[in-house]
């Protein structure tokens, strides 16, 4: 039995995959492609792959997430990426000059940083920096978590439903790739930003999701000029 | 295991409670939805599924013959048990029972046993020889906060839903209904900064400097008590959790006998 | 001793009126827990039974951890007040059993090497037992398995056939579990047939154990059907999401076009 072109499939179902390689969350066999996993099934530039749609974040090169600080040692910070192991943030991946033994004055355990993945090594060990750029320690603000598949839907296409958010609560938002979002700004705004992401994270508004979140902001703050 | 919260999270909630504000939008003296399902093992002689919010539990009351204590030969015997099964909660662990779950059964426990809720001398059988044993067993399926007082609140609907299976277990006379003589009902308050709330979600518990349990009974008085964590409360606090535990107690007994 | 029931008549009827091939009532919902990674709820005839997943996860202790691949860990306990006589809480000799092999059958259809030096941890609870409680836990796992994104080669079902008066049948219930002849649980992989748990106690001829399995692996695609709904039925939701995200990019698309011309 072969799978509609948008379909939820699980592990082992056929994917008519005519033409097409087998993607991320595939695998084949005898010439028959399969998914791996539960997810949804996307055919995009001659792969057929399966969109995840639950489960744990694992980690990617070139992700963008935000870790909590879990442990130190003289030379490293242990980071909990909300992936399957916590990851080594060593001093030499980091903006500063840290002397041997003195790492827990720059971070700390509770901490929370936004980094980046430059790497997965072939056993999967995920080495991380704050080197780049768009990577720094989160000193204000509050952090929520969500399942790291409803991360497109907050973000929306070309980042419209963040912005929507931003603009509304005059908040500054960072969605982190493994389901941590970073919220800033005055307190009262910021439990308005999460409502909206709570609202985004549930079922309830799959059609006209914009339409509902603009509504509850319109409500919350009156209309935008 | 423990787990680190993140210190945003911790002062974001504390800049709330300054505030007299809970992070889900709660009013300081609301607690979470409250559904009781009575009768929901039938291999039990009663059960009960309770969910409080997210936090979803089961308790089953099993009666089983057995030996009385030495110094009560004609009493029946209570106990309590409770697992914090490693499926509810990343943080719980497989093993025999750990300190937090012998602290949940005893609590649980204390409420009914002072209250003489279940009255064991009607549970002997022959003096010193025989009598039932009545297991209340405490099953976590999914932690999210205030085992307390989800604990109790399953325990007492197991209770009134329970059984005594004389023509089925002990082969004399007929099964009935066991006589559940008063409804203790558990309120939990937690303290952050000088801000005190009730039911605890699980992100306030694990950040909270004090934790207060007060079982009234329904006459409002007090009946079983336990402080938990390393903060402290006023005998002011105290006080004004023994008025909110009554207060509170009154519409939760009236959820739990309607179910 | 009790007399034993006569637990099939003439007509080929059971004790409680299933046929010889017939299942008892199958109910499964997938992502019933809210911490666990995954979940799934299941009754089966009077079993109810909870799995949840945690993973892949560090796995502890540390020296349990493969370098090259995953651990699949099953725990199958059962509640306390699943049974008539209460059961002493913590794990027995029957469940450690129970959860060796249902661990292993695991292992053969997930990608372990997915996922180096981790555990996969699945808590199954049996709530209250009927017979099979083995064969309902595992289908249980395989949708909360599932739920929590794990990869897999396939979902697994479990399925038990036995021997009752004489006559081979497919999923015994309780009298027919203490009074029949013979019991087989298995897990078997739907889509080929290949058997990744097998257990047998009594007395069969392996010409009543070959139509057994016959009837199992037509069951296990019965089984197979139900626990696909349960997953599809969860994330139903989701691929409307995904078609109205997608329309809005559409709808985009036309409007830039628009102001273009």
């Amino acid at each position: 039995m072969s799978s509609p072109k948008r379909a939820v499939v699980v592990p082992g179902d056929v994917l008519d995959g005519e033409g097409l390689k087998p993607g991320v969350g595939t695998f084949s066999e005898g010439g028959q492609i399969y998914a791996s996993l539960l997810g949804i099934k996307r055919e995009r530039d001659g792969y057929v792959d399966v969109v995840p749609v639950g489960g744990r974040y694992i980690p990617r090169e070139g992700d963008l997430v935000i870790g909590k600080v879990i442990d130190l040692g003289p030379s490293h910070w242990l980071v909990d990426l909300n992936g399957p192991h916590p990851s080594p943030l060593r001093v030499n991946e980091v903006p500063w000059k840290v002397d041997f033994g003195d790492t827990a004055r720059y971070l700390d355990v509770e901490d929370a940083v936004l980094v980046k993945i430059i790497s997965l090594d072939e056993t999967k060990r995920v080495i991380i920096t704050m080197k780049d750029r768009s990577t720094r320690k989160l000193t204000q603000g509050r952090i929520v978590e969500i399942s790291h598949a409803r991360v497109p839907r907050v973000i929306g296409n070309q980042g419209s439903m963040i912005s929507l958010i931003e603009d509304f609560t005059d908040t500054r938002m960072f969605v982190g790739q493994n389901g941590r979002i970073w919220i800033d700004g005055e307190i009262d705004d910021v439990v308005h930003a999460v409502t909206a992401i709570e609202m985004i994270e549930s079922d309830a508004h799959v059609h006209g999701l914009t339409d509902a979140v603009r509504d509850f902001l319109e409500t919350t703050y009156g209309k935008a000029e | 295991m423990v787990e680190v919260v993140h210190e945003l999270t911790r002062t974001h909630i504390q800049r709330l409670a300054e505030m007299g504000k809970r992070i889900d939008g709660r009013d300081l003296e609301e607690h979470r939805p409250l559904t009781v399902e009575k009768g929901y093992i039938e291999s039990a002689e009663g059960s009960a599924r309770v969910h409080l919010g997210a936090t979803d539990l089961l308790v089953g009351v099993k009666m089983e013959l057995g030996s009385p204590y030495a110094d009560r030969p004609e009493s029946g015997v209570l106990i309590v048990v409770a697992e914090l099964r490693p499926g509810a909660s990343p943080t719980f662990e497989l093993g025999p029972p750990k300190p937090p779950a012998i602290e949940l059964a005893r609590v649980v426990d204390r409420g009914i046993r002072s209250t003489d809720t279940v009255d064991v001398s009607k549970l002997g059988i022959e003096p010193g020889e025989k009598v039932w044993l009545l297991f209340v067993d405490i099953h976590i399926l999914d932690y999210e906060g205030n085992l307390f007082d989800a604990g109790n609140y399953a325990a007492l609907a197991a209770l009134m839903n329970t059984t005594i299976p004389n023509a089925t277990k002990l082969g004399e006379g007929k099964d009935a209904p066991l006589e559940v003589k008063h409804q203790p009902i558990s309120v939990t308050a937690a303290k952050i900064g000088e801000t005190i709330f009730i039911d605890p979600s699980l992100e306030e518990e694990r950040i909270a400097d004090a934790r207060l349990t007060v079982v009234t009974d329904e006459k409002g008085h007090i009946r079983a008590m336990q402080k938990g964590l390393t903060g402290s409360f006023t005998v002011d606090e105290v006080n004004q959790v023994v008025a909110l535990s009554q207060k509170i107690g009154k519409e939760i007994r009236k959820t739990i006998a309607e179910a | 001793m009790a007399e034993t029931p006569k637990l099939i008549d003439s007509k080929g009827k059971r004790l409680d009126g299933r046929k010889a091939n017939e299942l008892r009532p199958l109910t499964i919902e997938a992502g019933t827990l809210k911490r666990a990674d995954g979940s799934a709820y299941l009754e089966w005839g009077n079993n109810k039974v909870m799995a949840a997943v945690y993973g892949p996860r560090e796995c502890h202790p540390r020296h349990m951890a493969h370098p090259a691949r995953a651990l699949v860990r099953v725990t199958y306990n059962m509640a306390s007040f699943s049974v008539g006589d209460r059961k002493r809480p913590g794990p027995d000799r029957r469940s450690t059993e129970i959860s060796k092999v249902t661990s292993e059958a695991f292992a053969s259809v997930v990608f372990l090497e997915q996922f180096p030096r981790s555990s996969i941890d699945v808590f199954v609870e049996i709530l209250q037992a009927d017979a099979g409680t083995r064969v309902a836990a595992l289908t249980a796992v395989a949708v909360a398995l599932a739920d929590a994104g794990i990869p897999m080669k396939s979902l697994l079902a479990g399925v038990a056939f036995g021997k009752i008066g004489g006559t081979v049948v497919l999923d015994l219930g309780k009298d027919e579990d203490n009074y029949g002849e013979a019991d087989v649980p298995l897990a078997i992989i739907p889509r080929t047939e290949e058997i990744v748990l097998l257990q047998m106690d009594g007395d069969l001829t392996a010409k009543e154990f070959q139509k057994g399995m016959k009837m199992a692996i037509a069951a296990a695609k019965e089984i197979y059907e139900v626990q696909k709904d349960a997953l599809k039925r969860r994330y139903a939701v989701s691929v409307e999401a995904l078609e109205a995200e997608e329309g809005a990019e559409e709808e985009l698309k036309e409007e830039t076009v628009e102001e273009e011309a």
